[in-house]
């Protein structure tokens, strides 16, 4: 069976490597580029815990090969901060407790910014619906929404991006 | 879980897909959306020897009014049914079908050509398209065919497709004035496919006559079916809810389902007739406010 060279822009960087086709995603992601903050829970696409930005929509990564990403814009979690400076997302986890243990958290935050992305206003019932494929078996999701809703409401005012546009596009292999 | 290794194709053309279906027969599997193939892959339920992924393919996607039918590609995604315009104000039943499939991250990958392909009576397209009385489009070696939706689910995971064949288009027929539809699902938490669910599709006149009416059902039979014997007594008839309740009970009757952890035979039957009796009353009420 051959392998395949994939080229993927991965937060603003871009990446060649020869991958075997049954590479999945993830572990290209986690084991390849050591970008760690993506988590595996389930395995079975129904966690959420894996969830990365494909050309600005987000993905389970558990259920989707390495070489589907090839000439695709990814973002996960490590491409969320600018600098020292938290995204809206990950300051509304902070300031309204949206997070216990933090297994959940990169996933929910890739799906929330998807969806304000497309929808920067929710009501609370669309941002429940807007989560419903990430589980959290410790918040009980209220404090989630809060979060949510707190992101959006900082990206309205200040008329930032909900999906990082990263500039920085230094080659390198994996 | 990693799926048996396998050699992957990226063809850019339909044509290009089905030259390499021909070349390499039964050991190659198309992938679309992958949210059916890969975790079957991954679990080892299947081991193709080669991927054909389609995903690729440019202008596949559409989704449109032309020629007296809504043309769906077979690349459109669940996410895009949703967010589309002519969806949402025409085709109420395709809208909430595709609002209860699997959780928005899974919609971002999953398409609809995959949905039907797959041909598993659990997934909620198949219903759907009985319900509309939709055709599906093949692409194979000798050109396109034509393939009415109640000839295309022929058993369990079996479908009308030959080997060197793609679903290359879904073809509703644009509904009529006075018509309206509606799917009712019921699923033990979100995202799960269905215990059980009704897609009706009708037209019913100034009167208050049934013209027309097709209802599917979701994951209480081997293969995607319909509910004839509800139609019947619906079709051609002045709808009242006692006629409604009737037909309900012959859907509960006519479904054939699976024990299973979603629950047994007497309770699917009795949620096949409940949500039957619910769907039609909605897609009436749609239809007189259309
Ligand atoms: C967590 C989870 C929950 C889900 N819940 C639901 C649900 O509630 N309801 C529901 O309906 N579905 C559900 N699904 C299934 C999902 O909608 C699938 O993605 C869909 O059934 C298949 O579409 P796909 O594009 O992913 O197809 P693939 O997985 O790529 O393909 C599926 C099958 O069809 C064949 N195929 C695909 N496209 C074509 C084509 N154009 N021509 C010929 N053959 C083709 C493939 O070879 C394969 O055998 C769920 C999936 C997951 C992962
Ligand atoms: S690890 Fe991908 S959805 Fe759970
Ligand atoms: S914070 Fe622990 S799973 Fe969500």
């Amino acid at each position: 069976m051959s392998t395949k060279k994939i080229t993927v822009t991965i937060n603003g960087e871009t990446h060649s490597a020869e991958v075997e086709p049954r590479l999945l995603l993830v572990h290209f992601i986690r084991e390849n580029l050591s970008l760690t903050g993506t988590h595996i829970g389930c395995d079975t696409s129904n966690c959420g815990a894996c969830t990365v930005l494909l050309d600005g929509r987000s993905v389970k990564s558990c259920t989707l090969l390495a070489v589907q990403a090839n000439g695709k814009n990814i973002v996960t979690i490590e491409g969320m901060a600018k600098g020292t400076e938290l995204h809206p997302l990950q300051e509304g986890f902070k300031e309204e407790h949206g997070l216990q243990c933090g297994f959940c958290t990169p996933g929910m935050i890739m799906r929330a910014a998807d969806l304000l992305a497309h929808n920067p206003n929710p009501t609370e019932d669309e941002i429940r619906w807007g989560i419903s494929g990430n589980l959290c078996r410790c918040t009980g999701y209220n404090n989630i929404v809060k979060a949510i809703q707190y992101a959006a409401e900082k990206i309205r005012d200040t008329g930032s991006d909900s999906i990082p546009f990263t500039t920085h596009t230094a080659e390198t292999t994996a | 879980m990693i799926p048996q290794a396998f050699d992957y194709e990226s063809p850019a053309t339909v044509g290009e897909a089905i030259a390499l279906l021909q070349r390499f027969g039964s050991d190659a599997k198309i992938l679309s959306g992958g949210h059916s193939l890969i975790p079957m892959m991954k679990l080892r339920l299947a081991t193709p020897e080669r991927i054909i992924d389609i995903s690729g393919i440019k202008g596949l996607d559409y989704i449109r009014e032309v020629d007296g039918f809504l043309k769906i590609g077979a690349l459109a995604k669940e996410a895009a049914l949703e967010e589309s315009d002519i969806i949402a104000r025409k085709y109420p039943l395709l809208l909430d079908a595709a609002k209860m499939i699997a959780d928005p991250s899974v919609r971002n990958r999953a398409t609809v050509g995959g949905n039907l392909a797959h041909g598993d009576a659990a997934n909620d397209h198949p219903a759907v398209m009985l319900a509309y009385r939709a055709e599906i489009v093949a692409t194979g070696p000798k050109g396109q065919r034509n393939i009415p939706i109640d000839e295309f689910f022929l058993g369990f995971f079996m479908t009308a497709l030959e080997p060197d064949e793609i679903l290359t288009e879904i073809r509703i027929p644009i509904p009529p004035a006075g018509s309206g539809g509606a799917y009712k699902k019921m699923e033990r938490k979100v995202g799960d496919y269905a215990t059980a669910a009704t897609a009706v599709q009708l037209t019913v006149d100034g009167s208050g006559i049934c013209q027309q009416i097709g209802i599917g059902l979701t994951n209480v039979s081997a293969a995607p079916m319909r509910a004839q014997r509800s139609e019947d007594a619906l079709r051609g008839r002045k709808l009242s809810d006692e006629l409604i309740k009737q037909a309900a009970i012959m859907a509960g009757q006519d479904c054939d389902p699976n024990p299973d952890l979603r629950g047994s035979i007497e309770y699917k039957r009795s949620v096949v007739k409940t949500l039957t009796e619910r769907a039609i009353k909605a897609a009436i009420e749609r239809a007189m406010n259309a």
